[in-house]
C-alpha cells in the first residue's frame, strides 16, 4: 500500500469530489478519502470547507480512521467552533470505552480542540480519566489538565483538577508520576507565587524514587522540577546529589544534562571544605567530555553549557582542554564553540599546545573560523603573561602570510596586546606598518591607526602615515574618523613643530566638514584645549590609559547565575535570560542560585534573592542609613551578609528617553557593588552603555566599565552588577552619601544622582580591639559625639549585635547595666575613619539610644546620617 | 514544550507538519498563519539560506527552530518557549529511530508512502508536546503500518499493552518465548588519534560501545562483567592472593566514563559499579565508554612531505602495524590530501593499491589485509600548475580507515550471566557470541 499517492492530485474542482467520496458508503472509499484530505492539509492546501463531512466519519469503529478525523478536528475545529460542537457526543462517549487506548486518544484529542465552547464538556470525562484504573488513560489525562489550563485556567482551578494532578505526584506508576511533574511545572510557570508544586522533602523523596523507575523522557522532567527546589540546609542538598549523580551515565544527553543542571545549584550550598564536595566535582567532568561524542547537534548544546559551566566552575574541566580540540570534520558550529571553551581553559600549564592548536587553526578555509583563532592567539596573550612573547611572534608568522582578513584580524588583537603590555613589544610595529595599504575593515585600520598615534614618537613617518588616510576622510566608518582624529592630535603633542598643518586639516574636517556630532564635539573640544591650554591637552590626551582586563566576554556574573540555573534549556543555548526570548508571563521570573548559609535548618527556601524590607519595623531617623540594618524583622539571629536595600528607582524611562534604572548598593566580598535593573522602554535598540561619577565624599569610582552584555532591545530588561572602588576623586557632598551618576548610551547622556547606604563603606577589618576601643573613645573628644534613638525595633541586644555584625559593625563589648543591654560597636569606613557606637538596648522596650565617636572631626555628619 | 514537528524534503516542501502547541497571540488570527508562516520562516532562513548552516538551533521572529537532517530530509521542531534544548535533540533522533524501525530508511518516498503512520506515531510519543514512551518495541504492539488490530483485541491484551507502554519495563514485553536462548554480544570500539607529524601522540581516545542482541524467553535478568579497573581492584582489595592481582591488575582497564540504555539500573552502578539489567528483545545498545588511557594505537602513520619548488610535491608515507603479528588488520585505507591545483599524481606503494582521486583532491591507497608487526610504504610525486593564489594549501592531515578484530582499548568482557528464575532454563543453556572489532574513528595525522 502506498500512500504517497495523495500527495500528487492537484486537480480542480478536488473539494467537490473529496466530498462525494467523503459521503460514500464504502468504508474503503470514506478512509481514502480522509487519507487525501488530510495529505492536502499537510501540504498547505485550505480543506476546512469539507468539516461537517469529514465530521460525519467520526463515528467509525475502525481506530485508523478514527485517529484521522481526530487530526483532522485538531487542526480545523479552531475555525469552525460551532461545527465543532458536533463532535462532542462521540468524544464523551469514546470516554467510556472498554479498551483504554481509545479512552486515552479521546481525552488526548479533546485537549487538542481549543475552542472554549468544548472545554465544560471536557470535565467530567477528564475528572474521570484521571482517575481511571488505567495508567496509561491517567497518564494522559494529566497531560491534559496542562492543555485544559492552557485554554481555560480559571476553570481548571475552580474544577479543582490541580489537586488532583497533585495527588498523582504520589501514584504507583512512574510515568503518570512523570507527565503529572510535567503538567504541574507549566501550570506553575504561570503563577510564580502559588507554590503549585509544593516542594517538599516528602514530595522529593518521592520523585528521586520515581526518578529511578520512569522512561528517559520523565527522568528529564522530574530532573528540571527538581532543579527548582531549595533545599532547607546542606544535609539535604547532599543526599539530592547523591541521589541524582548516578543519572550522569545515562544514555540519554538531556538526562545527564539536567542532572547536571541539578548538581550544579546544590552545590552551590554545600560548604567547599566537605570531602563530598571535592568527590562531586571530580564526577562532573567525565559526563561533560562524554557529551562531546554526541551527534553534532547535541555537541552543540553541550559545549554551550560547558562554556558556561567553565565560567562558573573552571576546575571542573581544567585538565580536559585536549577534547575541546577541533577536528577537521566538525560542524563549523561545534568548531567556533571549542574554540571559545580553549580559551577561556587556556592557562600557563597548557599554553603552548593549545598555542599549537590555534596556529592550525588560522590555517583552515572558513573565514569566520580563522578570524577568531586569530581572535584566540591574542586572548591567550593577553590571559598568560608568560605566553606573550610566543603569541606575538605567531601572530607575526600569520600577518607574513599576507591573507587579508588574516592580517586585519592579527593587526586589531595586536593594538590590545599592546594596551596590556606597554612598551614591550613596540619593535614589531615596523612589520604593521608594512601592511597598511592591505586593511579595508574599519576595525583593522582604526586599530593601526591607533598604534601610529600611540607610536608616534617611534615611527618616522608617522605623519605621512597618518597623512594618507586623511585623505579619504571623509569615505571612512566614524570609528576610524574618531581614531584618526585622535591619533593625529596625539601626533601633534608629542611633535609639536612638523604637524601643525595636519592637526589643522583633521581638526577643520571633523568640525566643519562633518555631520557626525560625535566627531564634530570630539574636533572642537581638541581645538579648545589645544588653542587655550596645550599642557592640560597633553595631560588629558597623552594620559595614562587604564589596563585591560584578562577575560574578555565574560558573562555577568548574575545573569550567569541564572542561566546556570537554565542549563539544557534553549536560554543556555542563547545564552540569554528567558526574558529575552519567551513573550507572555512564562520563563520570566528570573532563577537564582541558592547560597550556603552554613546549614542553618531554621531558613526555607526564598534565599538569594535580596532581603526584603519588613515594613514599620524600624523607624529610621534618616533613610537610607545604617537603621535599615535593623530589619528583615522576626528575630532570626545569625549573621546574615550585608544588608542590601531593595532597588529603588533612579531614573525613570521620562527622563532617560526610555531607559528606565532601578537600581541598589551591595557589598559583597569586601567589593561595593552597584546593582542595576536597567529596562529599555522606548522602541529601539540601546547599546554602548558606559557610566561615570561625579566627585563624592567618598571617592567612588566605577571599577570597571559598565558590563552592559547584550544590546539591549526594546522592552529587554538586564541586571547588571558594577564593582566600585574607592579610588575616585573626593569632594564632599550634600547629604554626604549622595551620588550623582552619568549613564550614557547611544540614545544620550543621562544625569541622576543616589544616595548609598554608609554601611557599604563599612570594611571588614573594623573590629577594634577592646583596648585600643576604650583609649579611643576617651580621646574622641565630646563635641564629636553624636546622641539619637530608634524606635520600635524588637530585636534583643545578641539579634541586633548579630545583624550589625554581617554589615561590617563589630560589637567589642557588651555590658549590661539596670536592665539595659549597652553594647560597644566599632566600624571602619574605607577611608579609614573609625566610628565608635554605644547602643543601649531597654530590654522589653523597643527603643535603642545610640551614642557614637569618631575619629574625625570633619565627619561629624556621618553616624548622624548613618542613622544609629 | 515542543510547539509543533515538521518534516521538509530538500526542497523545502512539507511532508508532514504536526502542531501541538499554538501558543503564540494568534487566537484571533484563523489558524493556518502561525503554522504556515513558521514552516515558510524556517525554509526561507534555513533550507534555502545560501550560507552553510551556521547553527542547529534557529531563532527567527522569537520562534526557536531546532533542526536534524536525515539524507536530505529535514526534520524540525519549533517552540516559542525555554525549552529544554537537549531533549528536543534526543527526541529528534529517536523519533528518526522509531522511523528507521518502522520503514528503515528515511526518505521523501517513504515518509509520503507512511505519512499516516507517522502521524499515528506523533501522536503517540509527543504529547502536547511532551515526549512520551518512544521505544520502537513497544509502540510496535499497537501502531502497526498495516492499521490498527484494535477490534480483534480482548480486554487482557489491551491492559497488557498499556501497561508496558506505562510500565518500569517499557522496553520489553512480557510472555516472550524462545525454543533457543541465545545472546549475540559485539564490543565496537572506534579508536581516535590526532598526531603530530614528529609522531608526538595529541590526542587520543577510544570510544567503544556494547552492542547487543538478546533472544531471551521470559523477563531474564542480566549481569555483564567487564575488565574495569575499579571493579578488578575492589575485589582484590577483598584478599585476593598478590600473585593473581599481578596478573589481572594488568589486564584491566581504566574507564573514563560511561553511559548505558535505560535497562540498566544506574544507581545500583553507581553503588556497587555492577551492571545489571533486563534487556529489551532483539537489537539493543547496552552501553557506551569511552577512555584514553593505554591504548592501543593500531597503526603509526610517518609522512614525510617535501616541496620541490613551486610545481613539484614529493610525499612519502609510511604504516607500520603495531599489534600481535597473528591477528589480521583488514579494510585498511590511507587517505594522502593533495593541492587543489594539483595536475598529475605518480604513485609507487609497495602493498594494495594506490590511486589518485582528482574529485576528492586525495590519493588513496587501499590495503585488503595486513598482519601485525608489519610495514608498508607508498611515496608520490605530485605535479601542480603554478598559481598566482596567495593562500598558501592548508595540508589537511592524512587519514586511515581500518578495521581490527581486537578491541583497541584493552576492554575484555569477563561474563554475562541470565538468571529467569520462572522459567527453566540457567545461565548454561544460553549460548552466548562474543565478539570484539576495533575501527578508525577519526584516526589522523598531521603532515
Amino acid at each position: 500500500m502506498t500512500d504517497s499517492k495523495y500527495f500528487t492530485t492537484t486537480k480542480k474542482g478536488e473539494i467537490f469530489e473529496l466530498k462525494a467520496e467523503l459521503n460514500s458508503d464504502k468504508k474503503e472509499k470514506k478512509k481514502e478519502a480522509v487519507k487525501k484530505v488530510i495529505a492536502s492539509m499537510t501540504v498547505g492546501k485550505d480543506v476546512s470547507a469539507l468539516f461537517p463531512d469529514v465530521v460525519n466519519c467520526m463515528q467509525t469503529d475502525n481506530l485508523e480512521l478514527k485517529k484521522l478525523v481526530y487530526l483532522y478536528l485538531m487542526n480545523y475545529a479552531k475555525s469552525q467552533p460551532d461545527m465543532a460542537i458536533m463532535a462532542v457526543n462521540t468524544f464523551v462517549k469514546d470516554c467510556e470505552d472498554p479498551n483504554p487506548l481509545i479512552r486515552a486518544l479521546a481525552v488526548r484529542t479533546m485537549g487538542c480542540i481549543r475552542v472554549d465552547k468544548i472545554t465544560e464538556y471536557l470535565c467530567e470525562p477528564l475528572r474521570k480519566c484521571l482517575k481511571d484504573e488505567d495508567p496509561y488513560v491517567r497518564k494522559t489525562a494529566a497531560v491534559c489538565v496542562a492543555k485544559l489550563h492552557d485554554i481555560n485556567a480559571q476553570l481548571v482551578e475552580d474544577q479543582g483538577f490541580l489537586d488532583t494532578l497533585k495527588d498523582l505526584i504520589s501514584d504507583s506508576n512512574p510515568m503518570v508520576v512523570a507527565n503529572a511533574v510535567a503538567a504541574l511545572s507549566e501550570i506553575a510557570e504561570s503563577h510564580p507565587n502559588s507554590n503549585l508544586l509544593d516542594l517538599n522533602p516528602q514530595s522529593i523523596n518521592k520523585l528521586l524514587t520515581a526518578l529511578n523507575e520512569c522512561t528517559e523522557w520523565g527522568q528529564i522532567f522530574i530532573l528540571d522540577c527538581l532543579a527548582n527546589y531549595t533545599p532547607r540546609d546542606d544535609r539535604e542538598s547532599q543526599s539530592i546529589c547523591e541521589r541524582v549523580t548516578p543519572r550522569l551515565s545515562h544514555a540519554n544527553s538531556a538526562v545527564v544534562l539536567s542532572a547536571v543542571k541539578v548538581l550544579m545549584k546544590f552545590m552551590e550550598m554545600l560548604p567547599k571544605d566537605l570531602d563530598y564536595y571535592g568527590t562531586l566535582l571530580k564526577k562532573l567532568a567525565p559526563p561533560l567530555v562524554t557529551l562531546l561524542s554526541a551527534e553534532p547537534e547535541l555537541q552543540y548544546v553541550a559545549l554551550r553549557n560547558i562554556n558556561l559551566i567553565v565560567q562558573k566552575r573552571p576546575e571542573i574541566l581544567k585538565h580536559e582542554m585536549k577534547v575541546f580540540f577541533v577536528k577537521y570534520n566538525d560542524p563549523i558550529y561545534v568548531k567556533l564553540e571549542k574554540l571559545d571553551i580553549m580559551i577561556r581553559l587556556a592557562s600557563q600549564a597548557n599554553i603552548a599546545q593549545v598555542l599549537a592548536e590555534l596556529k592550525e587553526y588560522a590555517t583552515e578555509v572558513d573565514v569566520d573560523f580563522v578570524r577568531k583563532a586569530v581572535r584566540a592567539i591574542g586572548r591567550c596573550a593577553i590571559k598568560v603573561e608568560q605566553s606573550a612573547e610566543r603569541c606575538v611572534s605567531t601572530l607575526l608568522d600569520l600577518i607574513q602570510t599576507k591573507v587579508n582578513y588574516v592580517v586585519q584580524e592579527a593587526i586589531v588583537v595586536i593594538k590590545d596586546i599592546f594596551r596590556k603590555y606597554p612598551n614591550k613589544y613596540e619593535s614589531v610595529i615596523a612589520t604593521l606598518c608594512e601592511n597598511l595599504d592591505s586593511l579595508d575593515e574599519p576595525e583593522a585600520r582604526a586599530a593601526m591607526i591607533w598604534i601610529v598615534g600611540e607610536y608616534a614618537e617611534r615611527i618616522d613617518n608617522a605623519d605621512e602615515l597618518l597623512e594618507s588616510f586623511l585623505e579619504g576622510f571623509h569615505d571612512e566608518s566614524t570609528q576610524v574618523q574618531l581614531q584618526l582624529l585622535t591619533a593625529i592630535v596625539k601626533l601633534f603633542l608629542k611633535k609639536p613643530t612638523e604637524t601643525q598643518e595636519l592637526v589643522q586639516q583633521v581638526l577643520s574636517l571633523a568640525t566643519q566638514d562633518s555631520d557626525n556630532p560625535d566627531l564634530r564635539d570630539r574636533g572642537y573640544i581638541y581645538w579648545r584645549l589645544l588653542s587655550t591650554d596645550p599642557v592640560a591637552a597633553k595631560e588629558v590626551v597623552l594620559a595614562e590609559k587604564p589596563l585591560i582586563s584578562e577575560e574578555t566576554d565574560l558573562i555577568e556574573p548574575t545573569l550567569l547565575e541564572e542561566l546556570i540555573c537554565h542549563i539544557g534549556t534553549l536560554a543556555s543555548v542563547y545564552h540569554k535570560p528567558p526574558s529575552a526570548f519567551v513573550e507572555g508571563s512564562r520563563g520570566v521570573q528570573h532563577k537564582r542560585i541558592p547560597i550556603h548559609i552554613g546549614g542553618s535548618p531554621s531558613m526555607g527556601s526564598g534565599f538569594g534573592a535580596p532581603a526584603a524590607v519588613m515594613p514599620s519595623s524600624l523607624n529610621a531617623p534618616v533613610g537610607g542609613g545604617l537603621g535599615d540594618l535593623f530589619d528583615l524583622g522576626g528575630g532570626v539571629g545569625m549573621p546574615m551578609g550585608t544588608f542590601v536595600p531593595p532597588k529603588t528607582l533612579w531614573l525613570p524611562a521620562m527622563k532617560g528617553k526610555g531607559l528606565e534604572i532601578m537600581g541598589t548598593f551591595a557589598r559583597r566580598a569586601g567589593v561595593i557593588q552597584m546593582e542595576m535593573t536597567l529596562t529599555n522602554k522606548a522602541m529601539s535598540v540601546m547599546t554602548d552603555f558606559a557610566i561615570q561619577f561625579n566627585r563624592n565624599s567618598f571617592g567612588l569610582a566605577p571599577a570597571g566599565p559598565l558590563q552592559v552584555p547584550t544590546p539591549l532591545s526594546p522592552n529587554q530588561t538586564i541586571d547588571v552588577s558594577l564593582p566600585l572602588n574607592n579610588g575616585g576623586p573626593v569632594m564632599k557632598m550634600e547629604p554626604l552619601n549622595n551620588l550623582q551618576v552619568a549613564v550614557k548610551n547611544n540614545i544620550d547622556v543621562f544625569y541622576f544622582s543616589c544616595q548609598y547606604p554608609i554601611s557599604m563603606l563599612f570594611v571588614e577589618d573594623g573590629k577594634m580591639d577592646r583596648q585600643v576601643f576604650l583609649a579611643t573613645w576617651k580621646d574622641i573628644p565630646n563635641e564629636n559625639e553624636a546622641q539619637f534613638q530608634i524606635n520600635d525595633c524588637h530585636l534583643n541586644s545578641d539579634a541586633a549585635s548579630n545583624k550589625l555584625q554581617g554589615s561590617n559593625v563589630f560589637t567589642i563589648a557588651k555590658r549590661t547595666v539596670e536592665g539595659q543591654d549597652m553594647l560597644y560597636q566599632s566600624m571602619k569606613l574605607t577611608n579609614g575613619i573609625c566610628v565608635l557606637t554605644e547602643l543601649r538596648v531597654q530590654t522589653g522596650s523597643p527603643t535603642y539610644t545610640v551614642s557614637d565617636r569618631h575619629t574625625h572631626a570633619l565627619w561629624v555628619m556621618i553616624p548622624a546620617r548613618a542613622g544609629v | 514544550m515542543i510547539g509543533g514537528l515538521f518534516i521538509y524534503n530538500h526542497k523545502g516542501e512539507v511532508l508532514i507538519s504536526r502542531v501541538y502547541r499554538d501558543d503564540i497571540g494568534c487566537l484571533s488570527t484563523p489558524y493556518p498563519s502561525w503554522e504556515r508562516n513558521a514552516v515558510d520562516a524556517f525554509r526561507v532562513n534555513v533550507i534555502h539560506a545560501r550560507q552553510q548552516v551556521r547553527s542547529p538551533v534557529t531563532n527567527i521572529a522569537r520562534t526557536s527552530f531546532f533542526h536534524v537532517k536525515r539524507s536530505n530530509i529535514w526534520l524540525a521542531a519549533v517552540t516559542k518557549q525555554n525549552v529544554n534544548a537537549a531533549m528536543v535533540f534526543e527526541f529528534l533522533y529517536k523519533m528518526c529511530d522509531v522511523m528507521t524501525a518502522y520503514f528503515s530508511k528515511i526518505s521523501e518516498e517513504n515518509i509520503k508512502n507512511n505519512f499516516v503512520l507517522i502521524y499515528e506515531l506523533l501522536d503517540e510519543i509527543l504529547d502536547f508536546g511532551y515526549p512520551q514512551n518512544s521505544e520502537s518495541g513497544a509502540l510496535k504492539t499497537f501502531i502497526t503500518q498495516q492499521g490498527i488490530k484494535s477490534q480483534v483485541r480482548d480486554k487482557d491484551e489491551q491492559s497488557q499493552i498499556t501497561s508496558q507502554v506505562t510500565g518500569q519495563i517499557g522496553w520489553r514485553r512480557e510472555g516472550i518465548k524462545y525454543r533457543r536462548n541465545e545472546l549475540f554480544l559485539d564490543v565496537l570500539e572506534s579508536v581516535n588519534l590526532l598526531m603530530s607529524p614528529q609522531g608526538q601522540v595529541l590526542s587520543a581516545h577510544v570510544s567503544g560501545r556494547v552492542v547487543m542482541k538478546s533472544y531471551l524467553s521470559g523477563m531474564p535478568e542480566c549481569k555483564f562483567g567487564m575488565n574495569d579497573k575499579i571493579v578488578i581492584d575492589k575485589q582484590q582489595g577483598k584478599g585476593a592472593t598478590s600473585d593473581d592481582s599481578a596478573k589481572s591488575g594488568k589486564q584491566s582497564i581504566a574507564i573514563d566514563d560511561c553511559t548505558f540504555h535505560q535497562c540498566v539500573r544506574l544507581s545500583k552502578f553507581d553503588s556497587e559499579r555492577s551492571i545489571s539489567f533486563i534487556p529489551p528483545d532483539g537489537d539493543y545498545e547496552l552501553m557506551r565508554y569511552r577512555t584514553t588511557k593505554d591504548i592501543i594505537l593500531p597503526f603509526r602513520v610517518i609522512p614525510l612531505v617535501r616541496e620541490v619548488g613551486r610545481t613539484k610535491l614529493e610525499v612519502k608515507v609510511v604504516i607500520k602495524s603495531n599489534f600481535k603479528a597473528s591477528l589480521l588488520a583488514q579494510k585498511i585505507e590511507v587517505r594522502i590530501p593533495t593541492p587543489l591545483n594539483t595536475s598529475g599524481v605518480q604513485v609507487i606503494c609497495m602493498k594494495g593499491k594506490a590511486k589518485y582521486k582528482a574529485s576528492d583532491n586525495a590519493i588513496v591507497w587501499k590495503i585488503k589485509r595486513m598482519a601485525g608487526m608489519k610495514e608498508s610504504q607508498i611515496s608520490a610525486e605530485i605535479e601542480l600548475l603554478p598559481t598566482n593564489e596567495k593562500k598558501k594549501w592548508t595540508r589537511p592531515p592524512i587519514s586511515m580507515n581500518f578495521e581490527v578484530p581486537f578491541a583497541p582499548s584493552g576492554l575484555k568482557v569477563r561474563y554475562l550471566k541470565v538468571f529467569e528464575s520462572k522459567l527453566n532454563y540457567s545461565d548454561h543453556d544460553v549460548i552466548k557470541w562474543v565478539r570484539y572489532i576495533g575501527r578508525s574513528g577519526i584516526y589522523e595525522t598531521r603532515c
